[in-house]
């Protein structure tokens, strides 16, 4: 079932807490409402189930305004933050209840639970309460909840905050294995953007009540439609200059502004894998020494302190690092392949630009 | 009253609307009657019943008692408190019980043993008599009505935040050289004194309207053991509603400000709260 | 009444001995004096009620309890308490709901209103009752033409313990029901259950223990109040006494050992209140300890406003 928000608004009390945000989301299609905390992303989630009301504007189910529908007569299945199970009801009762309200016939009523607790690996713990259950155990009751009376819409609010790391990457898989199998439509919120780009078909980036940018993963990573994109999306470099002789300057760093007149304030943003690095201290134009290596697994962050104390991170794979015979206290010389101007927080962005230096091949793309 | 945030749950209109209605039919109602048929009486009117000589000596002895009795609460309630919190020995789990056995016992009944307790042929008063201690049918048997009526109040305003303590900053004093008893002077009785005085307002605001337990214990003799609620009691028989309306609304005003006093206390309690 | 909750997951924390502590010697005094303290104020009067209703033999006793009058008293007890506590609870429920499940301004104000007749003396509660319904009250005249009675009768009493029971049940619910907050309603809103079978199905089997814990307290005062119901009651026995009015009537004329009996009965209550409170308290503590569902690692604040 489709979902469509149009122009839609909330206020509560003084604060605009979703600013006439509109997007649509199709039949089977698996998005994430990305962003920090307090961006709207819960409201918005909330308003789609019915849980809060519009101030203004429409909310569309396949087709049908759902505004003054309440929550019980929208066939949408949530899946709370916390989860939220019935903590006096088992949970072969848990996942019975919205069956029991729709007034499932009890033969099919138990076949369809058996059905669920079977997909969700939950055998034999019908008899259990919640409180006997680990996280990730409780976390499969809500959603075999959620999805039990087979909902047109599932919608989750935060659905791996509440348990550890680890569980959580499992839980990513086979939250889209789950969504591939089952095809229903689906929402969920997150604050994580690497979950949202793992998990999401789209994403929906919202932030102090708007909605910022929507697109695919890859999209929303390499055409940010604004500075708070690009910063959110990703590590991103960002550096205060100033406008000199044509060229903007940012401590040693120089990156061509043709046209912009002197004395011009601006900010240059660059991914880390934008830096290219070498051993060779006279190959690029930036002399360096890496102050800090961080291990991320397979990739590493590193931390380059130019003289004037200006400090550029980036990122490598380990093979790279070795190749290099890097380690912490070691002089390079670096460059920045490709940045961006950026101007204010929300203003679209300009298209990536190419320093004019040209890079050594060794550099990996796309990290 | 209501504000107009949209809340999925329903129902709001409707208990909030049932809880207005009884609230103002069994309780707003009747305690605003009382001040109003108060006020028809002429302000000198009013005075003359307040303050005369017996309801004088009435509100001495109530408030007195009680103070007395809100202070022995004090003292061994925080020891009962403190005690419960922190040791454990046998009979504990019955004794931390039996604690709350006074909000459970009909006040009659609390006041028919204790007099019979006290009496001369009393379990007690067999041999407190002789001493010269009268228990029954005295002043000091209001005290000690009074006592057993405020009793848990001290213990359970205490026992929860005695629980709550963090023994690591006992042992932070420890490490810092401080005696136990220095300890207890300098980091404990601080910690502790809000929730001691709410314990012992809370104790005070029941023994002032206390009726059931007293009278048994009292004697009720004019002028020397007549507690202001059983004045009120008295003026009613008497027909005196005058009488008995203003005492009553002395009474209630000094509840209200006990109230307030209580309010207070909870609110410098959770000052240091982190 | 909020440290119940807390209280028990403390409990098993401080039983080792510390360096930090008193001395034995120190300890076992305190402990001492504590004890010696509520044997005195509590065991003692305790024993001394069955002591002094079996004075006169097993016989005496329940001469006494099955004399017509006492049985009477015994009636309007139950009655009253069976008035007064359904009323209440479902009153107590009522306001639970909206103090705890909705936001509004004017909340602290409601809930010391609520509270209020805790703190108002039995006498007075009495008092305002006859200034309203008494033959000079507002209402008197009115009433004695139409031959309704309520003061000196069997109404005014359950009026009156209506007033001194008013708070139980929702003070012990309000806490209860903030603590289990709005999540469980919602989800099951969302799987479409309607306003009551919510309520019904998964609201009150939440509170369960919470309200029977308000409803043994009320009900506990309900038969026990005296001050109030002396007031109105107007002691005609057989008709308006009710069992603590029994009491105090049989002290009066002197029937020690009848005035016992009728109060052991009252202490049974007391017992029995205690056991089932303690009972009620273990369950509730035990559902909210093990049903904690750990914090999330981040909290969405997206949603201001909400408790």
């Amino acid at each position: 079932m489709s979902i469509k928000l149009q122009a839609v608004s909330k206020i509560f009390g003084e604060t605009l807490a979703v600013d006439s945000v509109g997007f649509h989301v199709a039949d089977g299609e698996l998005v994430a409402l990305l962003g920090p905390s307090g961006g709207g992303k819960t409201t918005v989630l909330r308003m789609i189930a019915g849980l809060e009301m519009p101030t203004s504007g429409d909310i569309l189910i396949r087709g049908q305004r759902v505004n003054d529908l309440p929550v019980q007569k929208r066939n949408i299945g949530f899946v709370f933050q916390n989860y939220a199970l019935f903590k006096t009801m088992s949970v072969h009762d848990n996942i019975a209840f919205g069956l029991k309200i729709k007034k499932w016939r009890r033969a099919e009523r138990e076949s369809r639970i058996e059905e669920m607790t079977e997909l969700f690996g939950l055998g034999g713990l019908g008899k259990r309460y919640p409180h006997q259950l680990s996280g990730g155990q409780r976390q499969r009751v809500a959603i075999a909840r959620a999805l039990a009376p087979k909902p047109n819409v599932l919608l989750l609010d935060e659905p791996f905050g509440a348990v550890d790391a680890k569980i959580r990457q499992e839980l990513r898989e086979w939250l889209v294995r789950l969504h591939h199998d089952l095809n229903v439509t689906t929402v969920f919120v997150t604050h994580d953007q690497e979950e949202a780009m793992e998990v999401a078909n789209r994403i929906v980036i919202f932030s102090r009540g708007r909605l910022e940018q929507i697109g695919t993963p890859r999209e929303v990573y390499e055409q940010p439609a604004n500075e708070f994109v690009a910063r959110f999306i990703g590590v991103m470099n960002v550096l205060e200059a100033t406008v000199p002789r044509g060229s903007a300057r940012a401590g040693e760093l120089e990156f061509p502004a043709s046209g912009a007149p002197d004395g011009t304030q601006m900010r240059i943003g660059f991914r880390p894998y934008a830096v290219a690095v070498s051993n060779d201290l006279a190959l690029y134009p930036y002399q360096a020494i890496l102050v800090h290596t961080y291990f991320l697994g397979i990739l590493l962050r590193v931390e380059f302190e130019l003289p004037s104390g200006l400090v550029v991170r980036g990122r490598m794979t380990k093979e790279e690092y070795a190749v290099l015979g890097l380690e912490n206290g070691r002089r390079v010389s670096i460059q920045i392949k490709a940045y961006r101007i950026l101007a204010r927080d929300d203003a679209p962005l300009g298209r990536e630009l190419v320093s004019p230096i040209s890079t050594p091949p060794h550099i990996a793309e796309n990290i | 009253m209501a504000s107009k945030r949209f809340n999925a749950l329903p129902g709001f209109g409707l208990t909030m609307g049932l809880t207005l209605t009884y609230l103002s039919v069994i309780v707003l109602i009747p305690l605003a009657g009382l001040f109003l048929r108060t006020s028809e009486m002429s302000a000198a009117e009013f005075w003359r019943a307040a303050t005369h000589p017996r309801a004088l000596a009435a509100y001495r002895l109530t408030f007195g008692a009680s103070f007395i009795a809100a202070l022995i609460n004090a003292v061994f309630g925080t020891i009962t408190a403190w005690v419960l919190a922190r040791y454990s020995f046998p009979g504990k789990r019955f004794l931390d019980a039996l604690v709350d056995f006074p909000f459970a016992l009909p006040t009659a009944v609390a006041g028919l043993t204790l007099s019979s307790l006290f009496a001369k042929t009393g379990w007690l008063g067999r041999y407190l008599v002789p001493m010269g201690i009268e228990g029954a049918f005295s002043r000091l048997g209001i005290v000690i009505a009074l006592t057993f009526i405020g009793l848990p109040f001290v213990v359970r305003t205490l026992q929860p935040v005695l629980e709550d303590l963090e023994r690591e900053t006992e042992e932070a004093a420890a490490t810092l050289g401080a005696g136990r008893l220095r300890t207890f002077f300098t980091v404990i009785v601080p910690t502790l004194l809000p929730a001691i005085l709410t314990g012992f307002a809370l104790s005070f605001a029941r023994a002032i309207g206390e009726y059931g337990s007293v009278i048994f214990i009292a004697g009720n003799k004019q002028y020397y053991s007549e507690i202001t609620p059983l004045l009120i009691f008295v003026h009613l028989e008497e027909y005196n509603y005058a009488g008995a309306m203003a005492i009553a609304v002395v009474m209630l005003i000094a509840s209200f400000a006990m109230l307030g006093t209580i309010n207070l206390l909870e609110r410098w309690a959770s000052r240091f709260q982190l | 009444m909020s440290g119940r909750v807390k209280r028990r997951i403390r409990e098993s924390t401080n039983k080792s001995q510390r360096g930090a502590d008193e001395t034995p010697l120190v300890k076992w005094t305190l402990i001492g004096v504590s004890g010696l303290f509520l044997f005195v104020f509590l065991l003692l009067p305790l024993v001394n009620v069955f002591a002094q209703a079996f004075a006169g033999g097993i016989r005496a006793y329940f001469a006494a309890l099955t004399n017509p009058d006492t049985r009477a008293a015994i009636g309007l007890t139950a009655l009253t308490a069976a008035i007064c506590v359904p009323v209440n609870a479902a009153f107590g429920v009522c306001a639970a709901w909206a103090v705890a499940k909705f936001e509004f301004r004017g909340k602290a104000l409601l809930i010391t209103l609520i509270d209020l007749p805790f703190s108002v003396s039995p006498v007075v509660a009495g008092l305002i009752y006859v200034v309203l319904f008494g033959l000079q009250g507002y209402f008197g005249s009115w009433l004695s033409d139409h031959d309704i009675r309520i003061i000196f009768a069997v109404p005014g009493i359950v009026l009156t313990t209506l007033f001194v029971t008013f708070p139980f049940v929702a003070r012990e619910l309000i806490p209860v029901m903030q603590a289990t907050g709005n999540e469980q309603e919602q989800a099951a809103m969302t799987l479409g259950a309607s306003g009551w079978q919510t309520f019904w199905r998964v609201t009150l089997p939440s509170v369960k223990w919470g309200l029977l814990y308000g409803v043994i307290l009320c009900n506990a005062r309900a038969m026990g109040e005296f001050g109030a119901v002396s007031v109105v009651s107007g002691h005609i026995t057989g008709l308006t006494e009710t069992m603590p009015i029994r009491v105090e009537s049989l002290f009066k004329e002197y029937q020690s050992t009848a005035s016992f009996a009728v109060a052991s009965l009252l202490a049974v209550l007391a017992l029995a209140t205690l056991i089932l409170k303690s009972w009620f308290e273990w369950r509730q503590e035990r559902q909210f300890s093990s049903a904690q569902i750990p914090e999330p690692e981040v909290v969405d604040s997206s949603r201001p406003g909400r408790p």
